[in-house]
């Protein structure tokens, strides 16, 4: 073991705490400047609020008026978690398939997946959107179907990676007695896959939460999703009203910091067991 | 058992293949074609051979101009990021007291979505920007740095992550001997610890490179390309191209696949060279 030298570790542990500082510094900016009046933000967005700039829950009435943001919210809501669902359970079923059946094809898709994750959004973005329209997938469900077929990329690679180190002797065990393939899937595979699922469904909620530009060329602003609330609130009027862009700043970021403490042991494992085996 | 499985491709793997087909192929090679045509929708598309792929470079100086913008960007947060997430992630890895907590608090931002990230930022360098007589826009370079900033706050922590786990498969008897031998702790740095976090390190240096690449939510929010496109991102470009006005879509898709290819080309050139490093060793 490293033995404790507690003068380093007291210059660390100041550098530390400071830099911890610096690091939630901004979204404690922009939360008091949420409770200030439209114009003392942008030029002293450093000023505590004062009996002159405080107007408490204003912003916040303003900017949920202005974005639609609880419908927003719920939409982000309703795609993002059905999204990560049907990812999950058709990208691990697709990845057993491709590791167990043989075939060449599905050998060949699975590289086609690989390759799909280095091309920029912005190759397919005007033919995907046009694509999508006229197949009628401009709807939150549509978006459902577009998240599988982009999100297939990352979630194919890494239950690939997982099953194929899972013996198959189990699974022709299960053969024996009887099983079919969707019972092995479900009751032999999907449970040793664990791992792997919880890593894919963080993954991919980080990036469907956050997402703009597909759902925005996809659907517009029919059907907002919080990050296309948050642009419609510069795009929709000549000047932004800085208060209400505040308040609708810090309720976005509000939902997410909630379930991270609540979830953080899982997603920093998560996120790391999945850089590995990327 | 492989035939077994097979009788059950309609559920186990049309699914994803159909929206994979639909949403990512098909655009794919339909774009690839695009880009040799004019077009304003995808059925009154005509043949134009290679006359897209000479206007991005002849037409006006602005994909040269992101490029440029990008490439700079790129080099100077990918070196920021990973050289601040490693030393960081060295010393999480000491005995520190509280140190789950400052991981928890590093890696934080990284779950906040790029359009929010960019009006956060927005808000603090305009506020100190304003002290001078200045905002964001007034000058390429305000952006450049605002853009450095947001990208090391808001991926610092994740490489962090990564880092940290790295360094914990570090083999201990190794640093301990080679103490023993009386190697100095820079040595030890440089001659056990980053060969023996070189997987990290191609992961890392990966993530952060095309993240840099393909930025868009955050460039869009910060400065939307102002002033006078001068910090419009590739990425940016290309959307203005398409969307900015009719009858360019031909470029745009020219740019695109441009685009694609460079991103290809560092990507896979950076793996190869980052993972030769790591059989060296």
């Amino acid at each position: 073991m490293e033995k404790r030298r507690p003068f380093i570790n007291i210059i660390l542990t100041v550098i530390l705490i400071a830099l911890s500082a610096v690091f939630i510094a901004p979204v404690f900016i922009v939360l008091l400047n949420s409770f200030k009046s439209k114009f003392s933000i942008s030029q002293t967005p450093f000023v505590l609020p004062n009996n002159d700039t405080f107007v408490a829950f204003q912003n916040y009435i303003t900017g949920i008026n202005d974005t639609g943001f609880l419908s927003a919210f719920g939409w982000s809501l309703f795609v993002t978690v059905l999204s990560v669902a049907v990812i999950v359970i058709f990208t691990s079923m697709a990845a057993w398939y491709i590791v167990r059946s043989g075939g060449r094809f599905a050998k060949l898709t699975y590289y086609l997946f690989v390759f799909s994750m280095i091309v920029p959004f912005q190759m397919v973005m005007f033919t995907m959107s046009k694509l999508a329209n006229s197949l009628g997938l401009d709807t939150p469900l549509g978006l459902v179907f577009i998240y599988l077929g982009f999100g297939a990329g990352l979630s194919v690679f890494m239950f690939v990676g997982f099953v194929k180190s899972i013996p198959l002797s189990i699974e022709e065990a299960a053969t024996i007695d009887g099983c079919n393939p969707m019972q092995i899937f479900y009751h032999v595979v999907f449970p040793i896959l664990k791992p792997t699922t919880v890593t894919v469904a963080i993954l991919n909620t980080m990036w469907i939460w956050n997402d703009y530009l597909l759902p925005y060329l996809v659907i517009g602003t029919d059907y907002k999703t919080l990050p296309i609330a948050v642009q419609y609130l510069k795009g929709g009027y000549g000047s932004v009203d800085m208060g209400a862009m505040m308040a609708v700043l810090v309720l976005s970021i509000l939902p997410v910091v909630v379930f991270y403490l609540f979830a953080q042991k899982y997603i920093i494992s998560g996120v790391a067991a999945g850089a590995v085996k990327g | 058992m492989n035939k077994q499985i097979r009788k059950y491709s309609p559920i186990l793997f049309l699914p994803v293949f159909l929206a994979f087909l639909i949403v990512f192929l098909i655009p794919f090679f339909l774009g690839i074609y695009l880009s040799f045509t004019e077009f304003t929708t995808v059925s009154d598309a005509v043949f134009v051979g290679f006359k897209n792929y000479l206007s991005v470079f002849t037409n006006s100086g602005d994909f040269l101009n992101s490029l440029w913008f990008t490439v700079r960007f790129a080099v100077i947060s990918v070196l920021s990021i990973n050289i601040f997430a490693f030393a960081l992630a060295l010393i999480l890895t000491r005995n520190i007291r509280g140190r789950n907590i400052y991981r928890t608090v590093f890696f934080m931002p990284n779950l906040i979505g790029g359009i929010v990230l960019g009006y956060i930022w927005q808000l603090i360098i305009n506020g100190v920007l304003y002290n001078y007589g200045y905002s964001i826009l007034s000058n390429p370079d305000f952006g450049f740095l605002g853009l450095v900033i947001l990208m090391n706050w808001q991926m610092i922590g994740y490489m962090m992550i990564i880092y940290i786990a790295g360094l914990q498969n570090v083999p201990h008897e190794q640093i301990e001997a080679a103490k023993v031998d009386g190697a100095s702790n820079t040595r030890i740095l440089f001659k056990i610890t980053i060969p023996a976090v070189m997987p990290s390190i191609t992961i890392c240096l990966f993530l952060t490179l095309t993240n840099a690449f393909k930025l868009f939510d955050q460039n869009l929010a910060l400065t939307a390309g102002a002033p006078a496109r001068q910090t419009e991102m590739l990425a940016l470009n290309i959307y203005n191209t398409f969307y900015g006005r009719v009858g360019a879509e031909g470029i745009g898709q020219a740019k695109a696949v441009i685009f694609s290819l460079l991103v290809a080309v560092i990507a896979l050139l950076q793996l190869y060279l980052t993972r030769r490093k790591e059989y060296e060793n």
